[in-house]
């Protein structure tokens, strides 16, 4: 045991530190949690935290029905087996009763904020953590650690509060509420070294697989609930893996053969894209497409 | 030596901050390619014939409309000497506030001036702001060099003015570098500068990859802010009771007599707790849990400290305070202190002086302290803390000052004095090294 921390270690504890704090100061806080790595990382930290009591907050996953199957069996193994409790709320569900409208592009991504924001009213829910990380595009590197929501869930970057040193100020009003990001800091390699360094099992979809993808604006999506390869577009048998994972109508597979987790970091610590512009299609939708989906209250 | 530097940048607007920090990214090659794609379509969108490198690090829609920065960035990036975390702080006189959060927790400060303007109103007073907040090292980037013809003089010239600013300061001049450098063209960023051949000194990212980075401050004396109780209440673990908290100063053993405070009851450390395993040591930085021999009422918001050199416990104090809100402060306002992870009423019972940034003298009595302004104040807490001075521990010495309606953040808070200038002042900028180097300049934020 060394007293200087490196840099995990000292991104580990600041994660914890976060995590405290909300357990300290909120009343109903939640994890978003979609099995993903991200959030399997959060959950992570989150266990790490409290130990040896339980995680003191329940998970919610806004589910777009457009998931893989293997990640919802894997979200589902891992909270059987910490004895968690998970929220779901089905974009179906709100499509079902009309409160919600599908996209004539069939994505569902975009639909993801009005179950989200209906959740968090519904359960009083006062800091939400989420996986969203600093280094993941432009719009997010300003976020704080900190974010605080309107009652309408919206995001105001002249409303938010000066962070100092690693004072976290968290007092809202009634029905707002506090976006909470203990990854901030955290880059897609840090994430991949500490998933390594802590034997952290993923959804099998992270490794390279099988799959039949068709090629759609550049990225190679697979069929599933969400549709299929259209006229023009062939459906091929590839060697892929994902980086990020999401709505399955949106999120691209990466042509790769890293089948292991060091395969999968010297992939990552040598790869020219970001993993958004590799694989998710909503982020490209303009310039300021990240921006304008928190300001109405995205994660 | 750390393999993180985290580090702020400052400087007014328009003295190309953005486009030095895209510079930086750029040629360490920590650009991936969509990104580097998205800012050619954007400059060619725009009719310009080489890349902006401002485009990647300007982030919001309004920004991008008006060519500024109007809020911090962190930025992240390496090299294999060093990990980076850069918090980009606006210069707009308004958003000074973020050049407070960007400091209050950098290693170094990369302070940028144009080569034409020289040292401006805005370059002193982020220069006061950072020796305030007790950033141990700064850069003076000397930018747009080539708009001067590569110019010694006027290079030397700047240099020599802003580090007897600096040095009036509390910094000494070794904790001061100066570099002439062109970010639109790279010049002396990454790459040495064949215009530059007067110059001898490193590139800006050599000296960031070697400057020396003050550990956290492990000698200093135990300082504990208890965050949660846990309490597992399972079969396995009935009578467990931990104190879950990071180290914020100093370190810890099991066998180790500690002090709670406020109420002073002593006891002694019999484990420290983590989810790997029992430590044997803990240091600041570290998030732990710690296991007590006595049965003691302990909750959020107490301090364990190391007996024998503990915390004054009051509900008095003097403190600097930055003001980063639209609603001046004046005498007699009410508000809330949030210190380590205690929040507290409070009143401010008296504004002792203000801060004149621009002659490095005080001002005293002042009516109020309005948004951006720095001074001195009395302060009266509803019940007594354990507070240390800032310039002997950041973590502890720091506090938020909170408005109990609507939550927002006033000001960032320092307990005593840290610019030794509030006290004494000085005739001017002048002199030179009218000031002796202070220890709080070295002490490190972490993590």
């Amino acid at each position: 045991m060394t007293l200087a921390l490196d840099t995990l270690g000292r991104l580990e504890s600041e994660a914890i530190h976060i995590f405290r704090e909300v357990a300290g100061e909120f009343d109903r806080p939640v994890i978003l949690f979609s099995g993903g790595k991200d959030s399997t990382l959060l959950l992570h930290l989150a266990i790490k935290a409290f130990y040896p009591a339980p995680v003191p907050f329940p998970l919610l996953h806004v589910d777009t029905g457009h998931n893989f199957d293997e990640v919802i069996e894997f979200r589902d193994r891992v909270v059987a087996q910490h004895g968690l409790r998970l929220e779901v709320a089905k974009v179906q569900d709100w499509i079902d009763d009309g409160r919600l409208e599908e996209r004539p592009d069939g994505t569902r991504n975009p639909l993801q904020t009005v179950p989200l924001l209906d959740s968090i009213t519904q359960h009083k829910f006062d800091a939400v953590f989420g996986g969203g990380r600093r280094d993941e595009e432009r719009a997010r590197a300003k976020e704080r650690i900190f974010s605080l929501r309107t009652a309408f869930g919206q995001w105001d970057p002249k409303r938010q509060r000066p962070e100092l040193w690693n004072l976290y100020n968290g007092r809202h009003r009634a029905g707002e509420h506090v976006r909470v990001f203990p990854l901030s800091n955290w880059t897609e390699l840090d994430v991949w070294n500490y998933i390594e360094r802590e034997g952290i099992e993923l959804p099998d979809i992270y490794y390279s697989h099988q799959r039949d993808v068709f090629l759609r604006d550049g990225m190679w999506l697979a069929e599933g609930p969400w549709g299929t390869a259209r006229d023009g577009e062939t459906l091929l048998r590839k060697t892929v893996r994902y980086r990020t994972v999401g709505d399955g109508s949106c999120t691209g597979a990466v042509e790769s053969d890293a089948s292991d987790i060091h395969a999968v970091i010297a992939e990552v610590a040598a790869s020219r894209l970001t993993e958004r512009g590799a694989t998710r299609a909503d982020d490209r939708l303009s310039e300021a497409a990240m921006e304008d989906r928190k300001r109405e209250g995205y994660f | 030596m750390s393999d993180l530097l985290r580090l702020a940048t400052a400087g007014s607007v328009d003295d190309g901050k953005s486009t030095l920090v895209g510079r930086l990214l750029y040629d360490t090659k920590s650009v991936l390619a969509d990104t580097l794609d998205a800012v050619h379509r954007a400059s060619a969108d725009r009719g310009l014939t080489t890349p902006d490198l401002s485009l990647l690090v300007d982030g919001l829609r309004s920004e991008r409309e008006q060519g500024i920065t109007i809020d911090v960035a962190y930025r992240y990036f390496a090299t294999p000497k060093r990990s980076f975390v850069l918090a980009d702080t606006p210069g707009h006189v308004q958003y000074t506030r973020n050049t407070v959060t960007g400091a209050s927790t950098a290693q170094l400060a990369v302070l940028l001036v144009d080569a034409r303007k020289g040292v401006i109103e805005q370059t002193r007073r982020h220069a006061a702001v950072l020796a305030l907040l007790g950033v141990p090292r700064l850069v003076l980037a000397v930018n747009k060099i080539d708009l001067v013809d590569f110019d010694e003089v006027t290079f030397s010239r700047i240099s020599k003015e802003f580090t007897a600013h600096a040095t009036a300061l509390g910094y000494t001049e070794d904790a001061v570098v100066q570099i002439p450098v062109s970010a639109l063209a790279g010049d002396n960023v990454v790459e040495k500068s064949a215009n530059t051949p007067w110059y001898s000194g490193p590139t800006l990212l050599e000296h960031l990859e070697t400057v020396p980075v003050e550990p956290d401050p492990h000698d200093a004396p135990f300082r504990f802010p208890v965050q949660y109780v846990i309490r597992p209440r399972t079969a396995e673990h009935l009578d467990y009771r931990g104190y879950a908290g990071l180290v914020a100063a100093g370190t810890v053993k099991p066998g180790d007599e500690v002090v709670v405070l406020p109420s002073g009851r002593r006891s002694t450390v019999t484990k420290i707790d983590t989810a790997d395993g029992e430590l044997a040591e803990a240091a600041a930085g570290q998030s732990v849990t710690l296991l007590l021999a006595d049965d003691i009422d302990i909750s959020r918001g107490d301090l364990i400290s190391v007996a024998g050199n503990e915390p004054t416990v009051t509900d008095e104090l003097d403190a600097t305070l930055c003001w980063l809100a639209e609603k001046p402060l004046r005498p007699g306002a009410r508000v809330l202190v949030k210190h380590g992870t205690r929040t507290v009423q409070a009143m401010v019972t008296e504004l002792r002086d203000r801060f004149d940034e621009q002659n490095l003298s005080s001002v005293d009595g002042p009516a109020s302290l309005e948004l951006n302004e720095i001074g001195r104040v009395a302060l009266r807490l509803a019940e007594p803390v354990p507070l240390d001075d800032y310039s002997f521990s950041r973590r502890t010495g720091s506090f938020l000052v909170i408005d109990a309606s609507d939550g927002s953040t006033l000001a960032a808070g320092l307990v005593g004095a840290p610019l030794p200038l509030l006290e004494n002042g000085v005739e001017s900028c002048s002199g030179g090294s009218a000031a002796t180097p202070d220890n709080h300049a070295l002490v490190s934020p972490g993590p």
